[in-house]
């Protein structure tokens, strides 16, 4: 059993859960005062010492139940073989090998339905799989969780008592325990997931996928702001210098005499001048032609995110033309409202609605460059693909001579750089620094450099592809 | 409840039912952490939204225990000198002063260090916890409010419980606190601390929970009002606001209904008593409009499903 809860450290460790021996250690004192026979306990005395937050909760879950399904308790074993069979009926089904039996649907729907009332966890949770797996038999699995659940639940009839009351015949269920059985069946579903896509290693699937970030037109908002909240989080106390810091800073000798009067005149206690961070102005220009908007919008909030620690933060959006979006960010905290004004008020697109770089910089140089100075910085989000028009770098190199600092973000891996009409070359040597950014990760490295205006040493991965000219 | 300190529970259950007799009632896997946290001798980590009787776990365990409660609440900028210790520099002074103008071996005792003795030492919060000769529970608040240095000046004390002060050496905890820290989750705490503590992610209860705990805070509730305000805040929870109503406000809401006489909510109670649970100006335009009419048509038209359950 040591060892199963070793292999399962091993295993949540995979999955990118952050684990020191130390909590190892922990679990197993843990588990030398809470009987290990109850699932319960078990489960709970091993999540608290290891998993310490609700995102690593969330794989813990996972990984629990794919790794001591068959270990922990032999009825799950047989179980396991059960659906085992069933699956391998379905497959014979699907050659053609004559039909198993159809499971009684309504039979299944009332012994849900009593289950859900009596509140029996192990219960639902067998029903749960049997649910799925009579789904499974009709063909009706779309491999979508969220679907899935929703198909079975309507399939079966399960309805809370949320007071619409259109007559139904069954007797409404109890909203608390319904949820209860649905988080089984997402659970199931789930499982029934991972164990499908099994042959790809299980760090994959669950950690980086997630991190990558939203390209496609139809993303998910939803996802997009979560992770825009995520990082909100882990900037909360950054771009304070360190307290120790205490070299270079000056007595204030006015107020360590006021403070001195407290001991008999003797200067105790010295009063510093207080350290006023340096706070950088930002612009930033974001191209929101089609290819690159999602990631823009992306992008131009996890700024508006920082907008406090920044004295003066400037939105600009581009195609054609350039239009300042400040205003918008200010108005509007909605994730959603904002990049749907954002993409009508713009007015950035002119006839051709191809972006025209050269352009923009002329613009922009009209704009703002006499506010540009030493204190500034540039951040460019783009694909520097011109559509075949000049990339007019002179331009460009002297926004960049303006500012104190250029950067340019592209989302697109480094990979794809000046193949096509990307003329990425012709700005890399004008910016201090040129980076990919298409995950959450390569974002949040970036954001430690601008605020800190050091270069952070925690995450040299992300930093791998980075330009230093 | 005694006043001495109670001895430690075998099981979980025990807790369990010693934290209800505090008036908490605990699910299993918060009372099986105050256990192992009690038995290990580990800092609970606490985090999940506002509301959810983080704190008033510290607050239960302290009653359940009849240990004192020592309280540290967290801000920006909360340093050692607020937190840990610091020396009472009058007292000093005068202390000098009184020897200067005495006998000269005194003076000699002065320069030996007889000013950075226990005497003139402000204890804080986290000091007290430590010096204390009964056992005591030590809540740490909202540690997320705080930055990170301070939550690595926390570390010694967390893992040895025990306290460096330069002038005097090391202050050991004579008794084991248990210690509580909770966290809004504003920001990421750091490994170093996660690493130290078991930890606890409390959310919104259950339905059946919540009504108990509204029923035990609010005890003239009957039974199907309770359920009726559960149902609603649970709606009023699923949208998408800027803050959603937490327990104490469901209760801080029984106990208005009882005031107003109400025996239903319906449209009119609703609307009067809203204010009650959503603290925010968007929310309250949200709320009445999603909620508000169904209220209404519940009570217009057949009574109801939910009250044909009961």
């Amino acid at each position: 059993m040591t060892e199963q809860v070793l292999a399962f450290c091993e295993d949540l460790r995979g999955e990118g859960v952050a684990i020191g021996t130390s909590e190892i250690q922990d679990a197993f004192s843990a588990l030398e005062i809470v009987p290990w026979e109850r699932q319960q306990d078990f489960k709970e005395s091993l999540a608290a010492t290891v998993a310490k937050s609700p995102k690593d909760r969330e794989i813990f879950e996972l990984v629990f139940e794919r790794h001591f399904f068959r270990a922990t308790e032999s009825a799950a074993l047989e179980y396991s073989e059960e659906s085992e069979a069933a699956r391998n009926t379905r497959m014979a089904e699907a050659q053609g090998d004559g039909p198993p039996p159809p499971m009684d649907m309504e039979a299944l729907a009332d012994a849900i339905r009593e289950a859900i009332e009596a509140g029996d966890e192990s219960a639902m949770n067998d029903l749960a799989r049997l649910a799925i797996e009579a789904f499974g038999q009709q063909g009706e699995s779309s491999g979508v969780v969220g679907v899935d659940l929703q198909r079975i639940r309507r399939g079966l009839g399960l309805t809370a008592n949320e007071g619409d009351g259109q007559g139904e015949s069954k007797e409404p269920l109890d909203r608390g325990q319904l949820a209860r059985f649905e988080r089984q069946l997402r659970r199931e579903l789930q499982r029934g997931q991972i164990q499908r896509q099994g042959q790809l290693p299980p760090s994959r699937p669950l950690s980086e996928l997630n991190r990558a970030l939203p390209m496609r037109g139809a993303q998910d908002l939803a996802a997009v702001h979560k992770a825009v909240a995520q990082m909100k989080r882990r900037l909360a106390t950054l771009g304070h210098d360190p307290r120790g810091a205490k070299r270079g800073r000056q007595v204030d000798v006015r107020r360590t005499m006021r403070s001195s009067l407290e001991t008999g005149g003797i200067p105790l206690n010295l009063a510093y001048r207080p350290k006023r961070p340096r706070k950088p102005e930002i612009y930033v220009l974001c191209d929101v032609s089609t290819s690159v908007s999602s990631a823009a919008t992306f992008f131009l909030s996890v700024l508006h995110a920082l907008h406090d620690s920044f004295r003066k933060l400037r939105s600009f959006v581009f195609i054609e033309r350039i239009s300042e979006v400040t205003h918008v960010f200010e108005e509007e905290r909605d994730f959603r409202i904002m990049s749907e004004r954002i993409t009508s008020e713009g007015g950035v697109a002119d006839i051709s609605g191809y972006t025209d770089y050269g352009r923009v910089w002329r613009e922009f140089l009209e704009d703002v460059s006499d506010d540009l100075g030493p204190r500034s910085t540039v951040i460019v989000l783009g694909d520097a693909r011109t559509n075949g028009r000049p990339p007019a770098e002179d331009l460009f190199a002297k926004v960049a001579n303006r500012a104190n600092r250029t950067f340019w973000l592209n989302p697109e891996p480094e990979l794809y750089w000046n193949y096509g009409d990307s003329v990425m070359n012709a700005y890399i040597p004008y910016c201090d620094g040129a980076f990919e950014c298409w995950q959450t990760e390569h974002l949040e490295t970036f954001v430690d450099i601008v605020a800190s205006g050091r270069p952070s040493l925690e995450k040299p991965r992300a930093r791998a592809s980075r330009h230093r000219y | 409840m005694s006043s001495t300190v109670s001895p430690l529970p075998d099981t979980p259950e025990e807790v369990a039912s010693a934290l209800r007799e505090a008036s908490y009632l605990a699910d299993d896997s918060t009372a099986l952490i105050s256990f192992l946290a009690q038995r290990l001798g580990k800092p609970i980590l606490v985090e999940g939204p506002a509301g959810v009787g983080k704190t008033e776990l510290a607050k239960a365990l302290a009653r359940a225990s009849g240990r004192e409660l020592v309280r540290l609440q967290c801000y920006e900028g909360l340093d050692e000198a607020k937190a840990l210790y610091e020396w009472n520099y009058r007292k000093q002074l005068l202390q000098i002063q009184a020897t200067a103008s005495s006998s000269p071996e005194s003076q000699a005792a002065i320069e030996m260090g007889e000013i950075f003795t226990e005497d003139f030492l402000l204890e804080r919060p986290l000091m007290k916890a430590i010096a204390n000769p009964e056992p005591v529970v030590l809540l740490i608040d909202e540690i997320d409010k705080t930055d990170q240095e301070f939550e690595a000046m926390l570390l010694e004390l967390l893992s040895d419980f025990q306290i460096t002060i330069p002038e005097m050496g090391r202050i050991e905890a004579t008794t084991h606190p248990i210690v509580v820290l909770t966290s809004n989750n504003s920001r990421e705490l750091t490994e170093a601390l996660k690493r130290r503590c078991l930890y606890l992610w409390l959310d919104y209860p259950s339905a059946e929970r919540e009504i108990e705990i509204i029923r035990l805070h609010a005890p003239e509730i009957d039974q199907a009002l309770a359920e009726r305000l559960v149902e609603v805040v649970d709606m009023i929870r699923e949208l998408d606001l800027k803050k959603p109503p937490s327990i104490a406000e469901s209760i801080d809401w029984a106990r208005t209904l009882i005031l107003m006489g109400a025996d239903d909510i319906d449209a009119k109670v609703f609307k009067e008593s809203l204010s009650i649970i959503i603290k925010h100006r968007t929310d309250l335009d949200l709320v009445a409009e999603r909620i508000g009419p169904r209220l209404g048509r519940s009570r217009d038209g057949d009574p109801g499903p939910s009250k044909n359950g009961n």
